[in-house]
């Protein structure tokens, strides 16, 4: 997984403009845990499929939220690669697909998710920290908070898994056996 | 950025299928997935007036996860089959999808002539280094020292092929690379290869996470092209001979027209239908 160091200058201008990346962050998220469950039910590993079924449907959440705070505003349609994220062009919580791997467990899934939210703490810090607007500010602080919330969340959910030792993903019949 | 509802405008995920990829989890094929979406996303291209046309191949199932219409098609055969439907429907986006091994192996003959011909459409190739759907052997554009195919053991010993330099020199009049770890990036590059005239190949590195895993650290060594498009073919022909493979971005912008005879005028007598077939 990668680390979220590389910064931009990009100034978010507006509140509509800062619920927009929200929203997109959120709708990312819903839409790469559905993936990631799609992937795991595929191949058969049932309960990281369902645990990250669970993901999207708490992410599904979020994005009900955002689009509450969004009421009565009008947001601005930002194609995909225009949102300026601080990682590389994709979104905090959308990006490290190859990280996902068939025989994964849950304490990976969620290690793969704490990721995401940490991503997003740094990148609502980062628009916090370069706001010129205090109403944008303000929204970005509320934003680390809720995300750092998330990330606590995942931690003591994730000890209820136990790390996997090493070796988890050695497989006695692989798919790379030729027949 | 548009100020327009976003809820009025088509979504990347409307253009997906219900159907499951059964690509490998971590597999690179699912961030160009997600990229072409974007892409027709970004053009508000309706699902119906785009066609996606494959060969065979880990890659070449991308038409069954998309909602445009789509055609699997039969091994090496996706620019045949892709460049008909254009001449015959030329107001449908076509793109036509696949691997390294359908597209610069068995389909390799077809590569070089729809280059030369340049019909209006786009070319995907999501190259791996390997084939995958068959338990990894070397392919075309497999280092010659990658020793882990159980059919070349020792490596094949011999050059990679240029797909980027052989399109050049075959007359394509976009080229371009991206990476599917750089979705959104990669969908704007598709997305430019769509509206640019002519026939554009997009070249994807796509790790096939199962036989090469070491190319996961593919994104690592990414390098944005440090000029932009050249429509020099002289200078774009230095370029891509020097770049080592992994510099991303649009490499070429040609200005040739593009391949479209002009339709037959139609026979609606059956004499003459007749006087057609007489030998």
């Amino acid at each position: 997984m990668s680390d979220s160091t590389q910064k931009t200058q990009q100034v978010i201008g507006t509140t509509e403009e800062l619920l927009a990346y929200s929203l997109a962050l959120e709708i990312e998220a819903v839409e790469r845990f559905t993936e990631l469950g799609d992937q795991m039910e595929v191949h058969n590993n049932h309960e990281v499929a369902d645990l990250f079924y669970k993901l999207a449907e708490i992410e599904g959440k979020h994005v009900e939220n955002v689009n509450k705070a969004s009421a009565g505003k009008e947001l601005p349609n930002i194609l995909a690669w225009e949102f300026d994220w601080i990682d590389e062009g994709e979104s905090p919580e959308g990006g490290a697909m190859e990280d996902a791997h068939y025989l994964m467990q849950p304490w990976h899934a969620i290690e793969l998710a704490k990721h995401g939210e940490q991503r997003a703490v740094a990148f609502f810090k980062h628009v916090a920290s370069n706001a010129t607007d205090k109403d944008v500010e303000a929204m970005a602080r509320e934003l680390v908070a809720e995300e750092e919330e998330h990330v606590e969340l995942l931690e003591q959910w994730q000890q209820r898994f136990p790390r996997p030792d090493e070796g988890w993903d050695d497989d006695l019949d692989p798919p790379t056996m030729v027949e | 950025m548009t100020e327009t509802t976003a809820c009025t405008l088509l979504q990347p995920k409307e253009y997906k299928s219900k159907v499951k990829p059964v690509w490998c989890p971590g597999c690179g094929d699912f961030g160009v997935l997600g990229s072409i979406t974007k892409a027709l996303s970004g053009l508000q291209i309706q699902p119906e007036n785009a066609a996606i046309i494959s060969g065979i191949g880990c890659s070449s199932r991308m038409p069954t996860y998309l909602r445009t219409y789509g055609f699997h098609g039969v091994h090496g055969r996706a620019l045949a089959l892709a460049t008909g439907l254009k001449v015959a429907r030329p107001e449908l986006t076509v793109i036509a999808t696949g691997g390294d091994g359908d597209g610069f192996s068995i389909g390799g003959n077809h590569f070089l002539h729809t280059c030369r011909r340049n019909p209006n459409m786009t070319y995907i190739v999501m190259d791996n280094q390997v084939y995958g759907m068959t338990k990894g052997q070397a392919s075309p554009t497999t280092d010659p020292h990658w020793e882990k195919g159980k059919l070349t053991p020792g490596g094949t010993g011999i050059n990679p092929f240029q797909p980027l330099v052989i399109a050049l020199a075959s007359g394509a009049n976009f080229i371009a690379r991206s990476s599917s770890s750089d979705s959104n990036g990669t969908a704007k590059v598709i997305m430019e290869a769509i509206r640019h005239p002519g026939f554009s190949l997009v070249q994807i590195l796509s790790p096939c996470v199962t036989f090469r895993p070491e190319q996961r650290d593919w994104k690592n060594r990414l390098i944005p092209a440090p000029m932009g498009p050249t429509s020099d073919p002289a200078q774009a022909a230095r370029r891509l001979l020097t770049d080592e493979g992994m510099y991303t971005g649009i490499l070429f912008r040609g200005d040739r027209p593009p391949y479209q005879p002009r339709p037959e005028p139609s026979i609606d007598n059956i004499a003459e239908l007749d006087e057609e077939f007489r030998l």
